[in-house]
């Protein structure tokens, strides 16, 4: 594992001057991620903030081959280049070892691309899909996605005088992709850098298909100060809200294990979203999505106990 | 050397996708394209060709995996029917706009509702402003030719764009046909080495494609060059259908034309229609009725020139659509060559009839039909009525 001083000196595939928010996390995600290749990479983007932020036409803030296509195809997309790459390879006219790198928001990977993703990932492509999940359509406007919190506010699951913020749970895409059967899936969180990079590494390193699912803090959308976005991510593990294990070759395991999880009504305090929980009345609601952050823990726990080696 | 073969229109096709050999093919089955793409999995499977072949979960992901495929810098065919080119319809856009020489058979059928799996044009008709060259085949000779040459269009450096291949569903696609074929290392030979002018797969090199445009950007401009490229594939076509007749013997063009030259009345139309009007015509002419067919082979760039020129001595001339477009004046077609003709010194009398729909038979009785309604017009100097339907139960 390479240390902090080594990884300040490897290429940056995401250079500065993007027009990314101050305080957003998906380009330490981006940077971390990339900084674990050994090999130059090529890189597919979803439509979403990501994507226009880093690619306004003529400028690009990418310093190796990157692809847009729409918003709900960057899994079949970035399928297509590197079948090209097997292909060109096999035929002598590409001799390079080049690894193959798909980022969409949670929007473009829980919900609209989702069949797009679980198709690339049944086909067993040597490529990476990462979901920079920031809980919300954040691009648009912070629209809820199935990928928000349960009780959150967006706007369009306002907090009105009946209903307090988005009814339903969250859906748990890793768990959905670990059951794909493929090599590698994980959870990651921007504010474990030395976890992510671990998981980052094996995932490019995996034969065939990988997955990292993670957690990336939006000021906008949580509305949280800019200043507190690896806070708010490293406050989203350590309450259980954001687990981090890892799924590999079908074994399930916690690789940060958080042995007193905080209540997570100290995470959702400190986010504007959840300010409506807070509220006289809602005292039952705040207790049922602490149950749901227990109950998940108690389904991964019980996986990793069920799979381990 | 070609050699003759009995083969349904499909296995045309997909034998022509053995000789041509691809880097990748990205397609989902569909009826009644299907038999295009399990043939060629047989020839993945036996090793026939050395393809990369991704059996993708949809026609959206086969369609956005081939742009991924050629924009990496490999050449790619994918082929699809009716709803998987509805499906595709948001990335046809992109492909074109990317300007990415890939080629695509749509085996043409109807959308739904009600669902209905065969031919008419109202599949590829909706694909008309994606800007695709959209070339119509009226057999399985056409469209094993037309395979060969889509490749060099497509990938002319003038052209540079996708470029849809259509034959008609079950009746081309699922029709045992004589045909000629080119021997293999002559298709090698024709279509060469791909070149791409850019590819993603150089980290020397890097580059990003499919940036966003911003807000204030160079759009127009873009669609604009589209345009001029599409128009600009007119001469490259023509120049490569003759090419490929130089090799086998069947020289193609834009348009085709059939005893038109004399001909008082004409009927214009694409696909496996021409075959039937073809025979009709003889039946006529046998009778000392002076009719002719105009086939329209590249619907997109539609050759305004060449079928203003084509139709200059006729006295009446019908468009045949096997498409609707519900509230507009006549069918897609019909709309275009009216369209030019305006500006024709003869403006000559123009109808439209609407057939084959939802793969409604259409008979040489019918066309015989639409022939005796031009007569008439000659002989009266009248049109009763400008949009007429074949075969339509009222």
């Amino acid at each position: 594992m390479a240390s902090l001083r080594e990884l300040s000196k490897k290429k940056d595939y995401l250079t500065g001057g993007h027009r990314l928010c101050a305080g957003c996390g998906h380009s330490i995600a981006v940077r971390q991620v990339l900084l674990a290749s050994e090999d130059p990479v090529v890189v597919g983007c979803a439509t979403g903030c990501l994507e226009v932020s880093t690619t306004i036409y003529p400028y690009t803030a990418w310093k190796c081959s990157y692809i847009h296509n729409a918003f709900e195809n960057v899994a079949a997309t970035i399928s297509g280049v590197e079948s090209a790459y097997q292909a060109l390879k096999r035929r002598g006219k590409v001799d390079k070892e080049l690894k193959f790198v798909a980022f969409g928001g949670d929007g473009g990977t829980y919900d609209i691309g989702l069949q797009s993703l679980s198709g690339a990932l049944e086909r067993g492509h040597n490529m990476l899909y990462v979901c920079l999940d920031n809980g919300a359509y954040m691009n648009t406007g912070i629209q809820r996605s199935s990928a928000t919190p349960k009780g959150a506010w967006t706007t369009t699951t306002p907090v009105g005088s009946v209903r307090p913020g988005k009814p339903r749970k969250r859906k748990d895409l890793t768990a959905i992709c670990a059951d794909h059967n493929i090599p590698y899936v994980a959870q990651a969180s921007i504010s474990h850098w030395k976890d992510l990079h671990a998981k980052a590494a094996k995932a490019l390193q995996a034969d065939g298909p990988a997955f990292l699912n993670i957690l990336s803090p939006c000021p906008r959308g949580w509305r949280h100060p800019s200043d507190q976005t690896v806070k708010m991510a490293k406050l989203g593990v350590q309450t259980g809200f954001w687990p981090l294990y890892e799924v590999e070759n079908g074994v399930w395991k916690v690789t940060v294990k958080v042995r007193e999880p905080k209540p997570v009504a100290e995470w959702f305090k400190l986010q504007g979203r959840f300010k409506h929980l807070f509220a006289p009345g809602n005292e039952a609601l705040l207790a049922d999505l602490q149950g749901d952050v227990d109950s998940q823990l108690e389904r991964i726990l019980a996986r990793c106990e069920s799979t381990q080696e | 050397m070609s050699k003759t073969v009995a083969l349904t229109g499909n296995l045309a096709c997909a034998h022509a996708m053995r000789q041509i050999n691809p880097d990748v093919v990205a397609a989902y089955p569909i009826t009644p394209q299907t038999t295009i793409v399990e043939e060629f999995s047989t020839f993945v499977a036996n090793g026939q060709v050395d393809t990369e072949y991704v059996t993708v979960e949809s026609e959206h992901s086969a369609m956005s995996a081939c742009v991924g495929a050629s924009a990496a810098g490999s050449r790619v065919i994918t082929a699809t029917s009716s709803q998987g080119l509805a499906l595709m319809w948001e990335i046809l856009y992109i492909a074109s706009a990317l300007r990415l020489p890939i080629v695509m058979h749509n085996v043409n059928r109807t959308l739904a509702g009600p669902i209905n799996i065969h031919c008419d044009h109202q599949d590829s008709m909706g694909a008309r402003d994606s800007g695709w060259i959209q070339i119509h085949c009226e057999n399985a000779q056409e469209a094993y030719d037309t395979t060969i040459q889509a490749i060099r269009i497509a990938e002319d450096s003038r052209v540079s764009l996708p470029v849809l291949v259509c034959l008609d569903g079950f009746i081309i696609s699922h029709a045992i046909d004589r045909l000629d074929m080119l021997d293999d290392p002559e298709v090698k030979k024709f279509v060469g080495e791909f070149e791409p002018r850019v590819t993603m797969l150089d980290p020397e090199e890097p580059i990003t494609v499919g940036p966003f445009d911003g807000l204030h950007g160079q759009f127009f401009e873009f669609r604009r060059a589209q345009e001029l490229a599409t128009l600009g594939s007119l001469p490259v076509i023509e120049e490569v259908g003759k090419e490929y007749g130089a090799v086998s013997g069947r020289p193609y063009g834009l348009i085709e034309e059939y005893k038109l030259d004399d001909a008082e009345i004409a009927i214009l139309v694409l696909g496996s229609t021409a075959g039937t009007t073809r025979v009709v015509v003889d039946d006529l002419r046998a009778d000392g009725v002076k009719a002719g067919l105009l086939k329209i082979r590249s619907f997109r760039p539609f050759p305004i020139k060449q079928i203003t020129d084509a139709l200059s001595g006729v006295k009446a001339v019908a468009v045949l659509d096997r498409s609707l477009s519900p509230g507009a004046i006549g069918a897609p077609v019909f709309q275009e060559v009216r369209s030019a003709l305006y500006d024709s010194e003869s403006r000559v009398p123009i109808i439209n009839f609407i057939y084959g729909l939802g793969g409604r038979d259409v008979s040489m009785a019918h066309l015989k039909e639409a022939f005796d309604v031009l007569s008439d017009i000659v002989k009266t100097g009248q049109v009763k009525q400008t949009i007429n339907y074949l075969g339509l139960r009222e």
